[in-house]
């Protein structure tokens, strides 16, 4: 039933790969709030590989994204891109080289689809012919017909469309690094399941780093090909998706895989 | 009775009504001018301190609730009478209208674009710029238009520290107690603000 991200990778390979993100000890509070969103975070992320990052609302999983496009600063620690400090990069250049997509999409209703993903090349002042030539290209990555598409506006399309969007406009520059904050949250069962075949297929086509944020234990697993278990601001486990389900190493794992397999269950009884 | 009179009011004194006219569209083109530069500034200011938004909207209610008699007189010791006067108490004015709707309308735009947009590498000018201001454009219209139709107003008043407009027509008309001043200084003022509305409408309506 659930067709695994066949990227799963050796811990060897994994280490022989460059470090594209790395966390030393982060850590970012929010005023008011009980514990830490992000706590003494620790984390290194090889090139190319699919992180998903699952855990509860309020875990610190979105917190974590936007530490790594200075969406947030930390309180403490740092954050390197490839090898270099991003304190001491200026952040609007930085979001540049990154891709965003959020679950709201956030496409901007007063620009057609076509203008909506030129946004990035058009700030970068690319030249018009190959600004029209990337938008005609990543419309037919995303599975859009560029002809049909290009002149209509966010409202005119469905929520799986205007998500399609979302992810060609946040892939205009070739970004080595791609932020998803549960991108197909909001999306139905079936167009999500279509969606995540693709965001597959393009991962393995582009050879760039994947951060996915999501609360479903089953595209977590499904996509990633290490996941990051995150709970109360703290990293739980973070190990490829059959490491965790053989050995969950912590009690709240543990539970979150059971709850999994008794939907499952459910399932089975009823067929 | 009446209508003959007026016309022939109106035929023998068409002079100095037009003259009065076009002072009052003086009047209002100056305070525009000044009311939109220094709405502008303080608003991209608030951009970037949203609280200093807050705060100038409070100061500029408080001042808007000050009778228009009594500014004028408080200016005059410092500016003298006259038009500076009267550009400077309308200018006021119309920050509280024009801050108030370009703030909301600009805070307003779906927090979900915004983050999208800077997270895609917008600065926070582009931000406004490219997102906010023509996603807003709606409120900042109306903003530009009550200050229009307010200044057309008020600037009546104007005229008794010797701003000249319609308000000396007007007021002319009270004074010696001729009804055919006060209309046609009423009906001139109340035709200019539905002219100047009725602009901003079709502006508005083309966009």
């Amino acid at each position: 039933m659930l067709q695994k991200n066949s990227m799963t990778p050796s811990n060897k390979e994994i280490e022989d790969k460059e470090t594209v993100i790395e966390f030393r000890n982060v850590s970012k509070h929010f005023p008011g709030s009980r514990f830490a969103a992000v706590n003494r975070l620790n984390l290194k992320i090889r090139e190319g590989e699919f992180i998903t990052i699952l855990g509860s609302s309020g875990c610190g999983k979105t917190t974590l994204l936007k530490l790594v496009n200075r969406l947030y600063e930390p309180d403490e620690g740092e954050i390197l891109l490839f090898g270099e400090p991003i304190h001491k990069k200026n952040p609007v250049e930085l979001r540049r080289g990154i891709g965003y997509v959020i679950q709201q999409i956030g496409l901007f209703p007063h620009m057609t689809i076509e203008e909506n993903v030129a946004v990035v090349p058009n700030l970068l002042k690319w030249e018009k012919k190959k600004v029209a030539n990337r938008v005609d290209e990543l419309l037919s990555l995303v599975g859009l017909d560029p002809d049909e598409y290009k002149k209509r506006y966010p409202s005119q399309l469905s929520g799986g469309q205007q998500q399609r969007v979302g992810l060609a406009r946040a892939l205009a520059v070739e970004p080595k690094i791609m932020l998803l904050d549960e991108p197909f949250g909001a999306l139905d069962a079936i167009t999500r399941t279509v969606l995540q075949e693709e965001l597959v297929k393009i991962h393995q086509g582009l050879q760039k780093t994947f951060l996915f944020v999501t609360h479903d234990i089953n595209e977590a697993i499904k996509l990633g090909s290490r996941v990051i278990v995150m709970n109360e601001g703290r990293i739980l486990q973070f190990a490829t998706p059959k490491e965790i389900v053989q050995n969950p190493k912590d009690p709240f794992v543990e539970q979150l895989i059971r709850s999994a397999r008794e939907q499952e269950k459910l399932w089975e009884e009823l067929l | 009775m009446g209508g003959t009179v007026v016309i022939e009011y109106l035929l023998k004194h068409y002079d100095d009504l037009l003259i009065a006219l076009w002072e009052h569209i003086q009047l209002l083109a100056l305070t525009l001018f000044f009311s939109l530069l220094i709405a502008g500034a303080l608003t991209v200011a608030s951009i970037y301190m949203p609280k200093l938004g807050e705060i100038l909207i409070q100061i500029f209610s408080v001042l808007y609730s000050v009778p228009s008699i009594a500014l004028f007189a408080i200016l005059i010791p410092v500016t003298g009478l006259g038009r500076t006067t009267a550009v400077i108490v309308l200018t006021a004015y119309n920050q509280y209208l024009l801050l108030r709707n370009f703030i909301s309308g600009l805070f307003g735009v779906d927090p979900a674009v915004t983050e999208a947009a800077s997270g895609l590498g917008m600065s926070k000018m582009q931000v406004l710029l490219k997102i906010r201001i023509p996603l807003a454009k709606k409120a900042l219209f109306t903003g530009i238009q009550l200050a229009a139709v307010s200044t057309i107003g008020i600037g009546t008043i104007a005229s008794m520290i010797h701003a000249g407009g319609l308000g000396t027509i007007l007021f002319d008309g009270l004074r010696t107690l001729n009804v055919y001043k006060i209309v046609a200084g009423s009906v001139l003022s109340a035709g200019l603000a539905l002219l100047v509305d009725g602009i901003f409408k079709c502006l508005e309506k083309k966009q």
